[in-house]
């Protein structure tokens, strides 16, 4: 079975195509395009503007990358949910017309569930993980307990990502600020202390953000602020995801979205699964990031296990939680 | 001591049982991380001995069921105190009667309002920080427990406790209003504006 998905929540258009092998994916393709704002941060609508002109370039390319007819296609999945409202809409459009053309299948699917199934699809001795899914809006360690994905912790604020992208508009950096933050980071010397903002499993980031745009502001380096944030904010959220491994008695983490190609933070994770005698995983970064491939995989198991989706049940849900998803997969 | 025995090895600390002048006695020791720096790891490992022995005090005070305190070493990060023989509530609590089950949560309840009417905020209430003992029960591991007269805490102290019962015992999830019961018969400020919380803080968390 062949699936295409289209991710569109947030900053991206992105179009993958997978099929299932025994019950392993297998990526034909995964393109995306993302979009770059001139400054600030992203405006859902002008995100939107963007995915509508190039989501049909992006899906001819992704075809052409995947060598496969339109007839090959079994099956349309798109993001259902949770993102920016207009983003989603752009996506969910597209799925519905390429969905009634081709006289195939739809099905929307949750977003952050997605991310954790491609690294059980794509992984072969990835099973029953606790994903830490780290990315600029979201920032969740879920895991698979009775019946259903649940978040064991989260932000209690803002995402991971969200709180690096920010501290980026405060030194001048474009969008996404993370991968410079990184290299800033590599050359820190000087820890200054940061809150370590811990609830339960719960995790806040906006009070940090403001401590070290102060730190920057009173003329500290931005290589050592840099260094701080990373140190801090990845210990909070490996502990977060420690705690809820040991509470499950699970022995696999996964690591999921954009900030899980920060380096630091991979390290960081790894040697927590090896000091607890578990193991780490990671999806290569295309398939980390807002990927197509992830949201076609997804769509592929679900549609398998017997879920069908009508055209009207296709509406986007902004607020689609990862506990909304009955997972009758697994 | 020779006769130490890990009996559980939490993703903080180890729990050991031992002696300490001819009692049994828990240690609590926080283990050091080797993923987080060390300016990091020692300043949080020292804060949260020496908070959670305050914190641990302070409740005791206030008539809250807790163990008793014999020793606190900062250095190491160990802190020895009384063994509790009894139930974790976490492996009880969806198999006990319904009855037991609401007059438990009550109890909890109670238990909590008398720490918040002191600006005791455990910081990490779960079924498994309970022991039932003896038909009272036990909280332990203060660790991520503060002195705090904000409402904010209080909140999202019970919110962690309600988001505990929703992901652990999601079949009596909705005991947590048995909880709120207990709380509402200790609690000397206003309930109305705690339960406002709370529903504040669930609608803050993300896709709410």
């Amino acid at each position: 079975m062949i699936s295409l998905g289209i991710e569109g929540t947030a900053h991206s258009i992105a179009i993958g195509i997978v099929e299932n092998k025994d019950n392993a994916c297998i990526v034909l393709s995964n393109m995306i395009k993302t979009f770059h704002p001139e400054s600030g941060g992203i405006h859902p609508r002008e995100a939107a503007n963007h995915h509508a002109k190039y989501v049909a370039d992006v899906i001819k390319d992704s075809m052409k990358k995947a060598e496969i007819d339109f007839k090959d296609i079994d099956l349309v999945s798109f993001s259902q949910g949770p993102g920016l409202g207009p983003c989603l809409r752009t996506a969910a459009t597209a799925a519905r017309t390429l969905s009634l053309q081709l006289e195939k299948p739809i099905m929307g699917v949750n977003h952050c569930v997605a991310h954790l199934e491609i690294g059980r699809g794509t992984i072969d001795s990835c099973d029953d993980p606790v994903l830490l899914y780290t990315s600029g809006a979201n920032t969740q360690v879920i895991a698979f307990a009775e019946g259903k994905y649940r978040v064991f912790g989260e932000t209690l604020d803002i995402g991971i990502g969200n709180c690096l992208d920010k501290f980026g508009r405060t030194i001048g950096l474009p969008f996404p600020s993370g991968p410079v933050i990184e290299k800033y980071a590599k050359k820190g010397r000087k820890y200054l202390p940061l809150p370590y903002s811990i609830k339960g499993m719960d995790i806040a980031f906006s009070g940090l953000l403001t401590a070290a745009q102060q730190y920057y502001k009173n003329g500290e380096t931005v290589e050592d602020v840099c260094y701080s944030i990373q140190e801090t904010t990845f210990a909070a959220l490996t502990e977060v995801t420690e705690r809820a491994m040991a509470q499950l008695e699970k022995k696999e983490v996964l690591l999921g979205g954009g900030v899980a190609a920060n380096q630091r933070l991979r390290g960081m994770v790894e040697e927590m699964a090896k000091e607890r005698d578990a193991r780490c995983f990671a999806p290569r970064i295309d398939l980390c990031i807002d990927n197509g491939a992830m949201i076609a995989w997804l769509g592929l198991v679900m549609y398998q296990s017997g879920i069908r989706m009508m055209l009207e049940d296709t509406g986007i849900d902004q607020r689609f939680r990862t506990d909304m998803v009955d997972v009758s997969w697994r | 001591m020779n006769d130490e025995k890990l009996i559980y090895q939490g993703a903080e600390a180890k729990i050991i049982l031992s002696t300490f002048l001819s009692k049994t006695v828990v240690k609590k020791h926080r283990i050091k991380k080797t993923y987080r720096i060390k300016e990091i790891d020692e300043v949080l490992i020292s804060s949260r001995t020496k908070e959670e022995a305050k914190l641990i005090h302070l409740a005791r005070k206030q008539g809250v069921c807790v163990p008793s305190l014999f020793d606190v070493d900062l250095t190491n990060g160990i802190i020895t105190m009384s063994y509790i023989k009894g139930d974790r509530v976490k492996d009880i609590f969806d198999t006990i009667d319904k009855k037991k089950r609401k007059d438990l949560c009550i109890m909890i309840g109670k238990n909590i309002a008398r720490l918040h009417n002191n600006d005791l905020i455990h910081g990490d209430i779960t079924t498994s920080n309970m022991i039932l003992s003896d038909n009272k029960v036990f909280f332990i591991d203060f660790g991520l427990g503060e002195i705090n007269h904000e409402l904010e805490s209080k909140g999202v102290d019970l919110h962690v406790l309600m988001e505990a019962m929703e992901s652990t015992h999601s079949k009596n999830a909705n005991d947590f209003e048995f909880v709120l019961e207990g709380y509402e018969k200790e609690y000397h400020g206003d309930i109305k504006r705690v339960k406002k919380k709370i529903e504040d803080i669930v609608k803050r968390g993300r896709y709410r």
